[in-house]
């Protein structure tokens, strides 16, 4: 057992994924992860460099993917912002990377060194256009080292960067934690063309709608764009063929849910109120859900770990079964929408928002359940 | 013979999107003959661009080739160039994409040094989105935000670099064909962060607004305002208002590297660990 805050376990997991390549720009409250990776890195034969900015990290990060790298990037709410525009790149050309954001209160500058989860619906929606997008909201620290790896895993699975939403509580929290075995961890590697060059089409469908990436220098020499492109990777505004590639990308994520959802549910079978919550807000949540049963109250809990795509079945399936679906988050009310959305009129759906930088404790959900109960 | 471009290029992407008479062409025709040149394995060469016209030319270079964001080509690059050290990385830009949107990009990666080519294609101009004016648009020259002249004063590109770092710093207008293949050679050849301005043209955007819209006489106009460097040696600083400098401008090898100082590091680092 060793000590380790939630930053510094993001960096050991990454390096236990198969990190080698880190760029990034210090921003209150991840800026331990760069340091980290600095540190780490070189030990493994992979490089860091600190950018001139968030926006040259996050292109030197898809330039080092594509290069054949593992790659990751971190940073807080403004850099998340400025990173949006090559993140929509990122999964546009479909390259695997992982972009942790420790979630900071804004918006702008706003709260820098207290905790937040308002950038959720950035996380889904922060790039301009449609597109798929995978989001990880670990709770403790052994899960912060599972669901990093898993981001990574991800990534190359789907060819799609992915986030890692942390809050300032559990990047700042230092626990004692196990850490599994390193041939005990599952390791991931981007699927590669087995074609000739002459016939590989980087962008083209396939039975899981995932196409082979080659690397670069690899002896494919094909062409990567932001703009619409065409199997082949080469620029197009034919619409059957932009339309095609599109829906393909969705296809990727949405056909796949079952390996890519992970949630943890307690006490769900036969609660009337349910409590939905992530980050280090599901902590709160955990604790409120065990004292409500102490007393007697049907309260269960369902704790998303991945919670872009939501996982909008099993929400539902609650809906129908419980009367009410609390939802406790640091924000004025984001992923609240989302389960009003998805239990239309099968269930009262109630948030409990706060913002300000002070993190919901257990008890504040606790006497909102009795309240509703 | 006639020189055979096609070993570079992507003939099943011709043609070409640019219009009849723009620079950009010469600009490509000379990268591709430094490659020849070098006889680079065209496997082992990532060719960089951010967005714009001349940020097209990727698209039709048979390599590995990366058509990123407006203004970041640079930073995709370095990621590259740190991912494989060992391989060739070239970027290609306009005026507006490599010393406007990324300027911020082309003083960090000359102060670190990196083993990257940069190569402007400096039209005065941004062509792409309709002659807009740029940080490198002339004094009084007319641009479609700039209907009464432009009011900012002009970068000069090369000496901007130079003073950021880089170690490599080469410009030639497209009137020479054979010098700019030359320095692009030279500078891909070059051990650091090396920068070519190839001093260009735009007849669509930038001619016609000026009453340059013919391309030969653009390029002319081009060309009579370029000084070479040891001409300009010998003159006044009020002569050379509104010329340029041209011809290799800085070439050092004795600032270390960025990617063989990581490396460096590295082999500390793993020893350490051994
Ligand atoms: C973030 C962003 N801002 C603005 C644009 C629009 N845009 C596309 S190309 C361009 C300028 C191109 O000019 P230059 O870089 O000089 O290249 P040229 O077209 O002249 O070769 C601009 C402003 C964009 N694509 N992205
Ligand atoms: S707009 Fe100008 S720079 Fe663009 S292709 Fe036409 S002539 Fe060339």
């Amino acid at each position: 057992m060793k000590l380790y805050s939630g930053n510094e376990m993001v960096a050991e997991a990454a390096i236990a994924a198969g990190c080698r390549f880190f760029a990034g720009y210090p921003i209150t409250p991840s800026s331990e992860i760069a340091e980290r990776m600095s540190k780490l890195l070189p030990e493994v034969g992979g490089r860091f460099i600190q950018m001139e900015d968030e926006l040259a990290s996050m292109a030197a990060i898809i330039g080092g993917s594509l290069a054949g790298r593992k790659s990751m990037t971190a940073t807080s709410g403004p850099g998340f912002s400025l990173k949006q525009e090559n993140l929509g790149f990122a999964t546009i050309a479909e390259v695997p990377c992982v972009i942790v954001n420790v979630m900071r209160g804004g918006p702008s500058t706003g709260l820098p060194t207290a905790p937040s989860q308002s950038d959720v619906m950035q996380a889904r929606w922060g790039t301009h256009g449609d597109h798929p997008i995978i989001a990880l909201t670990p709770s403790y620290m052994r899960e912060i080292f599972d669901e990093t790896v898993r981001a990574f895993n991800l990534a190359e699975k789907y060819r799609t960067p992915v986030i890692l939403l942390l809050d300032e509580v559990i990047a700042h929290l230092h626990e004692g934690v196990a850490l599994p075995d390193p041939d005990e961890i599952e390791i991931v590697d981007r699927k590669k063309p087995t074609v000739p060059p002459e016939e590989y089409e980087p962008f083209a469908d396939t039975e899981d709608h995932v196409p082979p990436m080659a690397n670069f220098f690899e002896g494919y020499r094909y062409h990567v764009t932001g703009l619409s492109h065409n199997q082949k990777g080469l620029p197009t505004t034919d619409f059957e063929v932009v339309h095609a590639i599109q829906v393909r990308r969705q296809k990727k994520i949405d056909e796949h849910l079952e390996d890519i959802l992970k949630w943890e549910e307690i006490d769900m079978d036969d609660a009337e109120i349910a409590v939905l919550a992530y980050g280090s807000i599901g902590r709160s949540a955990t604790d409120a859900v065990r004292e409500l049963r102490n007393e007697g109250l049907k309260v269960g809990l369902f704790r998303p770990l991945t919670i872009w795509p939501f996982p909008e079945q099993r929400v539902a399936e609650i809906a129908k079964q419980v009367k009410t679906i609390i939802v406790p988050e640091m924000n004025l009310g984001q992923i609240v929408l989302e389960v009003e959305r998805i239990a239309k009129s099968d269930a009262r759906v109630i948030g409990i928002n706060q913002v300000g930088g002070v993190m919901i404790r257990p008890r504040e959900i606790v006497s909102r359940v009795k309240e509703v109960a | 013979m006639a020189f055979n471009y096609d070993e570079y290029v992507r003939t099943e992407t011709i043609p070409h999107m640019w219009c009849p008479g723009c620079g950009i062409g010469i600009v490509m025709k000379a990268i591709i003959r430094a490659f020849t040149a070098l006889q680079w394995d065209k496997n082992d060469i990532a060719f960089v661009s951010g967005i714009g016209c001349t940020s097209r030319m990727p698209g039709y270079m048979d390599m590995n080739t990366l058509h990123t964001t407006h203004g970041r080509a640079l930073a995709f690059a370095t990621g590259i160039k740190l991912a494989h050290p060992e391989k060739h990385v070239v970027v290609v830009g306009g005026d507006g994409d490599a010393t406007a949107i990324g300027g911020n990009h082309l003083i960090h990666a000359a102060r670190r040094n990196i083993d990257i080519t940069l190569i402007i294609n400096d039209n005065n101009i941004y062509g792409m989105t309709g002659g807009q004016y740029s940080p490198t648009t002339p004094a009084h020259m007319i641009a479609s935000t700039a209907p009464y002249g432009m009011v900012e004063p002009n970068f000069d590109i090369a000496r901007l670099a130079m003073g950021a770092g880089a170690t490599y710093v080469a410009r030639e207008t497209i009137a020479k064909g054979i010098m700019l293949e030359k320095y692009i050679r030279t500078g891909m050849a070059h051990k650091g962060f090396s920068v070519i301005v190839a001093e260009s043209t735009c007849p669509i955007q930038f001619g016609r607004r000026n009453r340059l819209a013919d391309p030969v006489e653009l390029m002319h106009w081009v060309r009579d305002h370029g000084v070479p460097k040891t001409k300009a040696a010998k003159m006044e600083p009020d002569e050379l208002q509104g010329k340029f400098v041209t011809g290799e401008l800085v070439r050092d090898d004795s600032r270390p590297e960025f990617t063989e100082v990581y490396q460096q590091i590295i082999d500390q680092a793993m020893k350490k660990g051994d």
